[in-house]
């Protein structure tokens, strides 16, 4: 070991993270040479980087690999969820391309910044040890402080950046408050040692996990730290909103996952019922406080509340099963918030945006498929079959009865019947009622995400077995 | 074993017809006639094709028939579809009734013709799935699905109130079956599968079978539906179009009563045994509760779907007397309450169609404009009475011997009940069709036409054909049922030497 400073170490399982790391480099002095007159060869060009990344992800060999001494872990659990994330990234980029808000004032730093945040988010999944997660946490948070704020002459927007920067700022520091803790009552920062150390639950390391969970719930708007969830979802520009729903969501869950199943697998119960709480809170919060919303961003901010509540319950679970539960709601999630995204991102009038919910009026007479789709994912949303949505619901619960949680069960399916109403009342306005004026047509690109969603939402129950068994040996990679 | 999956072809043809409708592009008169002329003909292949499995079923045997199983979700849970002597029947009676649907929606629905006969087609899929799954998931995913199409159909297709009910039928109907799903997978994860047959010889525990009964009991309940959780059925009828009434009363009720044949009552003796005072309870208070209620309604259809309840009523007493009579009598009882409901709903659509309106004091003296139609109507009210020679009689006749057996102040109460169902349907008779035809509007009312005797003829020869002869359905389920009751009674004996072991 005389040499161990000069060994470097293995940049192998990094191939996507360094990939996406330079192209953003290169793009970003291509468009500070071009000017703006490069965002669109700047967009489509992150799409490709982000597809490429992903091709790169799926070729490295299907093996646990690690790298940087413990710190960056490439296992089966993260190569799936990378693919949700840089999924979820490329088709946001996606969406953005004919945006009204973003070509008025046309920003190539748009794209960009959605790529750092990609490394960030691919950092995070692949954590090891406690000061990996931080760092890919922060890479994707700042990144995202700015998207939020990128309209930066609109006042919603501003406000929504700031109130996402200064919140998040808090969640950042109570994270690193409960990751000192753990460090001090655990001597270690990699979750294998912490997970040798933590076999008796003492005060200080409950105290550590309490702050480092509290972290992740506002990463992943849970509740009881969801405050920012609406206000940052209506403020943003709807295709920033959609961005904010899918990629650093999976990000956000997966870091909680790893963190939990694998640092702390000697202590369940103790964290067990943390999870169940914000489960439950987040379940009824995202139910009932949808039912008055008019602003379709701000239901579906409730709405996403309320599914990262039933992740949860599979993650309360602790078991292979739960997180099988979560990687396969995580990813039938994306599918569904990314194509009714498309829908309100093309909810366009010759006035401009509009995204009240009674603005679907009608919707089935004046564009048929456009509310069949949609119907198609908010009853998928709502978790009826047979839609994708319900097999998400399924796991998550499958794993809860067989850990004995049937309490949270039981609450869960209810909330889901509450949850429902409101799903139905959007399928109600386009169904039940007389047409208002119909919107602009329907740029190709959001038809295609919108098409691709609904049929895999659809049709998922045909043939669910790859995606179940990649998210069952995902699952395993991780215990 | 058939050389082709006569089962499945039955399930998903239906789907085949949404495929051909997707392709109809306009609401043009001509258009919406052929989407029309599409869902007859998908429908009436649909029913040709369940007559195979009719012909090729063997009565004398309680095994499952024209089995397919093929791996799906991986792990244990599998595509696995089946019919035995007790599920046929509703399979049959699904397939029968939907040509008469579209039939009935001839004329009446003029918007969206295309979208309505799409959610009908996927509804028929859904149902007859319902009925053949062989798998826990499987059925679930049927059951619930079900919920989707009706919703658009009450909701989009229905009366002023239709909103309201389609949110009521929805929520109601998802409340009750999202705690049969945590049952479920209990179930799950003590017996290792979601197999149907598996399930059926695996022993629960009594503890885990007191709650899986329980949550089945929740969803089947509302889904039947039983007193004290009836109120959406009415509001879903009187809003519903009447082919979705006549689907509702026919068919989706009947899901209930199967479920409880099919799970509550053999893969939880115990419990069926412990619960079963309550469901006499509740079915004697359905029986004589709403029948007085049907005698205070105004509407034609809520009075029919009030006297649906009770009639609900009498099976799931049928059914938890555990007798064959009891059991066998549930079954006849559903399939001729669907053929006399159904057959009830459709006249009302007649002299709707007609006249829109349902409230009874709106007619009078129809029989002297109408005769046929007083005639068909007069039929069918018997029948809904139990009336002997019609089958509504066979039906009522069976569950009462099946529960006199058991349980005779229970029968009696019940009895109670046919002589208000007199009550109210005479009534109805009388205020709609007999005295003076005074009413100026109905004075150019026209009898029946061809399509509505096309409509009504087949109901009312089957009404009478199993009246005097119901040896067909009964034969068809003899075999299923003596295995039921036998493997109910081998339970009930095992955990009763279990318990004087212990002591």
């Amino acid at each position: 070991m005389m040499n161990a400073a000069v060994t470097f170490p293995s940049l192998m399982p990094v191939w996507p993270e360094l990939l996406l790391a330079a192209g953003a480099m290169v793009l970003l002095m291509f468009g500070a040479f071009r000017g703006e007159r490069a965002t669109g060869t700047i967009n489509v060009l992150t799409i490709i980087l982000l597809v490429v990344a992903g091709f790169v992800l799926v070729s490295l060999p299907d093996e646990k690999l690690v790298t940087f001494g413990g710190s960056f872990v490439l296992d089966g659990f993260a190569r799936f969820l990378k693919l949700l994330a840089l999924t979820g990234s490329a088709v946001a980029v996606l969406m953005s391309i004919n945006y009204a808000d973003l070509r008025k004032q046309p920003r190539f730093e748009y794209p960009i910044l959605i790529l750092l945040s990609t490394v960030g988010m691919l950092m995070l999944i692949s954590a090891g040890d406690l000061i990996a997660l931080y760092l890919g946490l922060e890479l994707m948070s700042l990144s995202l402080y700015v998207v939020a704020a990128i309209n930066r002459d609109n006042v919603a927007a501003t406000e929504a950046g700031l109130k996402y920067f200064v919140l998040g700022a808090l969640s950042s520091g109570m994270l690193l408050y409960g990751a000192s803790l753990v460090y001090g009552f655990t001597g270690t920062i990699s979750f294998a040692g912490i997970a040798k150390e933590a076999t008796t639950p003492s005060l200080g390391l409950i105290f550590g996990i309490v702050f480092l969970f509290a972290g992740f719930c506002f990463k992943i708007s849970a509740v009881p730290f969801h405050m920012w969830t609406p206000d940052v979802y209506q403020g943003a520009p709807t295709p920033v909103t959609a961005f904010f729903a899918s990629a650093p969501k999976v990000a956000a869950m997966a870091m909680f996952a790893r963190v939990a199943v694998s640092a702390f697998p000697e202590i369940v119960p103790q964290w067990q019922q943390i999870v169940v709480f914000v489960s439950i809170a987040s379940m009824a919060l995202g139910s009932f406080a949808a039912i008055g919303q008019r602003n379709i961003k701000r239901l579906m901010a409730y709405s996403s509340i309320g599914h990262m509540g039933f992740a949860l319950v599979g993650l309360a679970a602790g078991t292979a099963e739960g997180v099988q539960g979560v990687l396969v709601y995580m990813a039938i999630y994306l599918t569904m918030t990314l194509g009714t995204f498309a829908v309100i991102i093309s909810m366009k009038r010759e006035g401009g945006q509009v995204e009240n919910i009674s603005d679907l009026a009608g919707l089935s007479r004046t564009n048929p498929a456009m509310a069949l789709f949609l119907a198609i994912l908010l009853f998928s949303l709502a978790g009826i079959p047979p839609l994708a949505g319900f097999f998400a619901k399924f796991y998550v619960f499958l794993a809860a009865i067989q850990a004995g949680l049937y309490a949270l069960a039981v609450i869960g399916v209810i909330a889901s019947v509450v949850g429902a109403y409101y799903y139905l009342a959007i399928v109600k306005v386009m169904y039940f009622d007389e047409p208002s004026p119909g919107f602009e047509r329907m740029p190709l690109e959001l038809k295609l995400v919108l098409g691709v969603a609904g049929l895999f939402n659809l049709f998922f129950i045909v043939y669910p077995s790859p995606l179940v068994g990649a998210a069952t040996a995902a699952a395993r990679s991780l215990f | 074993m058939a050389s082709w999956p006569v089962l499945s072809v039955t399930t998903f043809l239906p789907l085949v017809g949404v495929l051909l409708l997707l392709f109809i592009r306009d609401d043009e008169p001509s258009q919406q006639r052929n989407a029309r002329w599409i869902a007859l003909w998908t429908t009436i292949v649909t029913f040709a094709v369940s007559l195979v499995l009719l012909q090729r079923f063997d009565p004398g045997s309680a095994d499952f028939q024209f089995v397919e199983k093929y791996p799906w979700l991986g792990g244990t849970i599998n595509y696995h579809m089946g019919v035995d002597g007790i599920s046929l029947p509703f399979v049959i009676l699904t397939t029968a009734l939907m040509p008469l649907c579209i039939i009935a929606s001839w004329r009446s629905v003029e918007k969206r013709v295309k979208e309505y006969m799409i959610a009908f087609l996927m509804l028929e899929t859904l149902m007859i799935g319902t009925f053949s799954a062989l798998d826990l998931v499987l059925f679930y995913l049927f059951f619930e699905g079900g919920l989707i199409p009706m919703f658009l159909i009450i909701g989009v297709w229905g009366g002023p109130r239709r909103v309201y009910a389609s949110f009521k039928f929805f929520l109601y109907t998802l409340l009750g079956s999202v705690l049969m799903l945590l049952a479920i997978m209990a179930m799950y994860w003590h017996a290792g599968t979601t197999d149907i047959p598996t399930l059926l010889r695996h022993g629960f525990p009594p503890g885990l079978q007191t709650w899986a009964w329980l949550a089945f009991f929740a969803s089947f309940a509302v889904k039947m539906p039983m007193w004290p959780v009836h109120t959406w059925l009415p509001d879903a009828h009187v809003e519903a179009p009447t082919a979705g009434s006549v689907v509702l009363a026919a068919i989706l009720l009947k899901m209930g009563g199967y479920g409880f044949l099919r799970f509550s009552l053999p893969m939880f003796p115990l419990a069926s045994q412990e619960f079963a005072p309550l469901i006499f309870a509740l079915s004697v208070v359905a029986i004589i509760y709403t029948s007085l209620v049907a005698l205070m309604q105004e509407d034609i259809k809520k009075l029919i779907a009030y006297s649906s309840v009770a009639h609900m009523g009498f099976v799931t007493m049928g059914i938890f007397a555990f007798t064959t009579q009891g059991i066998g009598g549930g079954i006849f009882q559903m399939v001729s309450h669907g053929i006399v409901s159904g057959a009830l709903f459709l006249c009302v659509g007649v002299v709707y169609d007609r006249m829109h309106t349902r409230e009874i004091a709106a007619y009078g003296g129809l029989v002297n404009r109408m005769p046929f139609y007083a005639a068909a109507f007069m039929l069918f009210t018997m029948a809904n009475v139990g009336l002997p020679g019609t089958s509504g009689f066979v039906g009522e006749f069976l569950t009462l011997i099946g529960t006199f057996k058991v349980a005779i102040p229970v029968a009696t109460l019940a009895t109670l009940g046919i002589i208000l169902s007199a009550a109210y349907a005479l009534w109805l008779y009388r205020k709609v069709i007999f005295g003076k035809l005074e009413k100026p509007s109905l004075a150019g009312i026209r009898d029946l036409d061809y399509r509505e005797i096309l409509l009504l003829g087949p109901l009312a020869v089957l009404t009478i054909l199993f009246g005097v002869y119901p040896a067909p359905i009964l034969d068809m389920s003899a075999a299923s049922v003596a295995n039921l009751i036998e493997n109910y009674n081998k339970a009930i004996t095992a955990a009763k030497v279990a318990a004087l072991m212990v002591q």
